[in-house]
């Protein structure tokens, strides 16, 4: 009975403050009307086991539920196909009520079997999602990974409406992982007809259902009249329309015949459409959970040495980059963005001084300088950025050679732990979810320096991965404060050791038609890129 | 005929082997791997292991070739990395458009070159024949993004005779087939021109205006066709300059073809997908070299095919 008392008590304290901040909805919202999105790359896929890239991710959302969501243009969870959870005091069993009659595209009525296969399916090596590393903390994952065993053990289905996950390990970062598209609830027998076209013909809960899909030209997203949660959508449909480049993008929205231009205002465009009132009014901008860096391998003489990290730290003009992109980001200080939560307030970091740094660099045995390798992503600002990079390494004496290559090549390099120093751009960290461990793990930790990983500076310090891992443990909400701190602490320890340059932080810039309506926060939300089709309207 | 046509046949066959091998070989020496960019950013090395397999990427060179050309000759193209959809489907829906594109540029260069070019030449060293000549160097040396934008913003923008991108109607044609069309007839003019000057000094012309014919039956019905033969066979080697051209081309007009397929591929190392474009693409070329070959000696006689 105690326990039972707690782990209510725990529930109230995890869903009420999500439940009491929900989306108010706009009084002024229109329903129905077309809008047309564009963008120049084909859409890849609409499988949430499979889709993983910030095209597909906002549009995935609207086609597929999971058993947590955001509240519309914040980082706030809310209960979404679950109605309610509770989770025990150990913090390894989390109990999810599902929603009665929600219905998927079909007509059938999902359960908690749907859930049990989708967290199968997307854990199931025959799948090869790219999201299932996210779900190493529910118990039977290895398992499940290696084949031996058919499906996660640590999910259960109690009754049609009730499914019990058990973790092996306690996990603050579970709720949000649950609200990944990866998580999405997939009907099984759609699953199985579609065989490895589901990308191209999905079935959701969702907010919308697919009703069109040309290759190369359009997809057509059609209003779910069944949709579970009243009174969205606005929009009867959206149109996406691919293989538009963005200025022509552009043109067409000045012409009045285009809504959202997806991949946003083209760099070249920028500085014309911010001059101008009208244009400029249409434009919102936000921050986004993204931190541009250069990494400095460890492994990699002279830049093993803490004191030649430090000085690459000092020489660099941030204001300067930040500049060749039109003001488009903020300098970064730390490598979690401000807008994310454990961001450490009020540090500085490496103020830029290149004299000092010169002279660190002098007392480390480099006063002559020396000679590097800067890889960097060949498309636009990435090498325009790298060569200030390398103008500012000069003036301290480092000459670097610039490695401009496709991306592909670059990451390769990043994790075979050949590239001395890369620039992060066009393959930037952005945050999966809301939370500080995504910024660690991957990147900063000592897992991700494996062969192949992301942690390209190859960095690994054995005491903040314990600190990290003492973090994500610590679920109970009561805790929250205390796990911020920690993480903070976690990144000024990787400031000391200083094995990034966190360059900047881009800015979002949404531009949009006038008839188009809705709160700003839609136009930025953080985790619907362009835009959060279900609650956006048009006013004509 | 027969036997020449096999031969040329065979022969078609044989390059498409080389292509298919080289292009192979080529993906599977880059320094990058397509198992990350499946696998994702957060995948362990236990994951990367088991699609490497999974996909026979952990194959020797020559086992991973061996599979690809047996699946090829059934007609299987692979399904791609990335999306998971069919090679085939996502080619074949993608490659109506750029034919059409395709016929209609050299439609396009066929009419301003070689107009342009006879004009030229009948005015040679006279103003005009300048103008010509300097206006086809600016289209040949013209980049063709810049083309493309100048008279997207142009036509379709400004004036609104034409939409802004897209496909569908003939109105939607007329722009990037023109954009293609403009660079090609650049060169045409120029070796029109050169073509017709030669013809315009022999014999036979020299006899037809004798013969008392009128200036314009000598020019269409004497000269022209024997001036315009270099330039069909031209258009075979031009069609390869076009499959580059066309992937600026059709991502600016949104025209859904199959260049902006294989750019998406590359840049993601798809190689299901690189491979079927390239093959596609070569196995075109290949043809339509064939096709001009075969072409020729329907103009001129004097042309035997052995």
């Amino acid at each position: 009975m105690k326990k039972l008392l707690a782990s209510t008590a725990l529930a109230l304290a995890l869903t009420l403050p999500a439940m009491a901040q929900d989306y108010v909805p706009d009084p002024n919202a229109l329903s129905g009307g077309n809008i047309t999105v564009t963008y120049k790359d084909d859409v890849a896929t609409l499988d949430p086991a499979i889709g993983y890239d910030w095209q597909n991710w906002s549009m995935i959302k609207s086609l597929f539920d999971s058993l947590m969501d955001y509240v519309p243009g914040t980082t706030d969870l809310r209960p979404g196909l679950a109605e309610s959870y509770t989770m025990t005091e150990d913090g390894l069993t989390y109990t999810f009520k599902l929603r009665p009659g929600v219905l998927f595209h079909n007509g059938r009525e999902m359960t908690a079997e749907d859930v049990k296969y989708s967290l199968d399916r997307v854990t199931n090596p025959a799948t090869q999602s790219p999201g299932a590393g996210f779900f190493g903390s529910i118990a039977g994952f290895a398992e499940a990974m290696d084949g031996s065993a058919k499906g996660l053990s640590g999910v259960t289905v109690i009754d049609p409406l009730t499914v019990q996950i058990q973790l092996s390990r306690p996990d603050a970062t579970f709720l949000h992982v649950m609200a990944l598209n990866f998580s999405s609830v997939v009907p099984k027998e759609a699953v199985e007809a579609a065989g490895d076209d589901f990308g191209k013909m999905p079935v959701g809960t969702g907010a919308f259902s697919l009703a069109e899909w040309t290759i190369g030209q359009r997809l057509i997203f059609s209003k779910n009249a069944n949709y579970w949660r009243e009174g969205v959508p606005y929009l009867d449909s959206v149109t996406f329309e691919v293989g538009q480049e963005p200025v022509v993008a552009l043109l067409r929205l000045q012409n009045g015949e285009v809504d959202l231009p997806g991949d946003g205002i083209p760099p070249a465009k920028f500085t014309e459409v911010m001059a101008d009132p009208a244009q400029a009014a249409e434009v919102v901008e936000g921050g986004q959970l993204q931190t541009g860096y250069i990494t400095l391998n460890v492994t990699i003489p002279p830049f093993d040495n803490v004191a030649v990290r430090k000085a690459v730290n000092m020489a660099i003009n941030k204001d300067r980059i930040v500049q060749i992109i039109n003001g488009r980001a903020v300098p970064a200080t730390q490598p979690l963005p401000p807008s994310m939560p454990g961001y450490t307030e009020g540090y500085a970091g490496y103020a830029y001084d290149p004299e000092a740094a010169r002279a660190m660099l002098a007392e480390a045995g480099f006063s002559d300088g020396f000679e590097t390798d800067l890889y960097v992503m060949n498309t636009d600002p990435n090498p325009r950025i790298a060569q200030a990079i390398q103008q500012d390494l000069a003036a301290i004496g480092i000459s670097a050679n610039l490695q401009s290559l496709a991306q592909a090549n670059v990451i390769e390099a990043g994790g075979a732990g050949t590239a001395p120093m890369i620039w992060s751009g066009g393959m930037a960290w952005i945050a999966d979810f809301p939370d500080p461990s995504n910024f660690y793990g991957p990147i900063l930790g000592c897992g991700g320096a494996a062969e192949g990983g992301w942690n390209w500076s190859k960095y690994c310090n054995a005491d903040l991965d314990a600190m990290a891992v003492t973090a994500d443990s610590m679920a109970d909400p009561a805790q929250i404060a205390d796990r911020m701190k920690m993480w903070s602490d976690i990144y000024m320890g990787v400031m000391e050791d200083a094995p990034w340059v966190p360059v900047f932080n881009e800015q979002r810039f949404t531009m949009r038609s006038p008839r188009m309506g809705g709160d700003d926060s839609l136009y930025v939300d953080p985790v619907s890129i362009p835009v959060n089709y279900d609650y956006v309207y048009v006013t004509e | 005929m027969a036997a020449y046509l096999a031969r040329r046949l065979i022969e078609s066959l044989l390059i498409l082997l080389g292509v298919s091998f080289i292009t192979f070989f080529l993906l599977y020496v880059l320094p990058a791997d397509p198992v990350r960019q499946i696998a994702g950013r957060s995948a362990t090395p236990e994951t990367v292991q088991i699609i490497r397999e999974q996909l026979g990427l952990d194959q020797p060179f020559i086992v991973q070739y061996g599979r690809y050309l047996g699946g090829l000759v059934q007609g299987d193209l692979g399904r791609s990395y990335l999306q998971k959809t069919e090679v085939a489907e996502l080619v074949w829906s993608r490659l109506p458009a750029t034919l059409l594109l395709m016929v209609a540029a050299i439609f396009c260069e066929l009419l301003i070159g070689v107009t342009l070019g006879v004009v030229a030449a009948l005015s040679r060293g006279r103003p005009l024949d300048h103008v010509v000549m300097v206006g086809s160097f600016v289209a040949v040396s013209a980049p063709q993004f810049v083309v493309s934008l100048l008279l997207l913003y142009v036509f379709a923008v400004k004036l609104g005779w034409f939409p802004i991108g897209g496909y569908g109607t003939f109105a939607h044609l007329v722009l990037p087939a023109l954009t293609l069309g403009l660079l090609g007839s650049g060169w045409y003019s120029r070796m029109m021109r050169s073509s017709m000057i030669d013809v315009l000094r022999q014999d036979f012309v020299r006899t037809a205006r004798a013969k008392g014919l009128t200036r314009g039956r000598v020019i269409l019905r004497h000269a022209l066709p024997n001036a315009i033969l270099p330039i069909i066979a031209m258009i075979g080697i031009d069609i390869g300059v076009f499959m580059g051209g066309i992937v600026v081309v059709e991502s600016v007009f949104g025209w859904p073809g199959i260049g902006q397929l294989a750019w998406q591929a590359i840049q993601r190392v798809d190689i299901p997908i690189i491979m079927g474009v390239t093959l596609v693409s070569a196995t075109t070329i290949v043809l339509g070299n064939l096709l001009a070959d075969i072409i020729c000696p329907m103009i001129d006689p004097r042309i035997k095919l052995r």
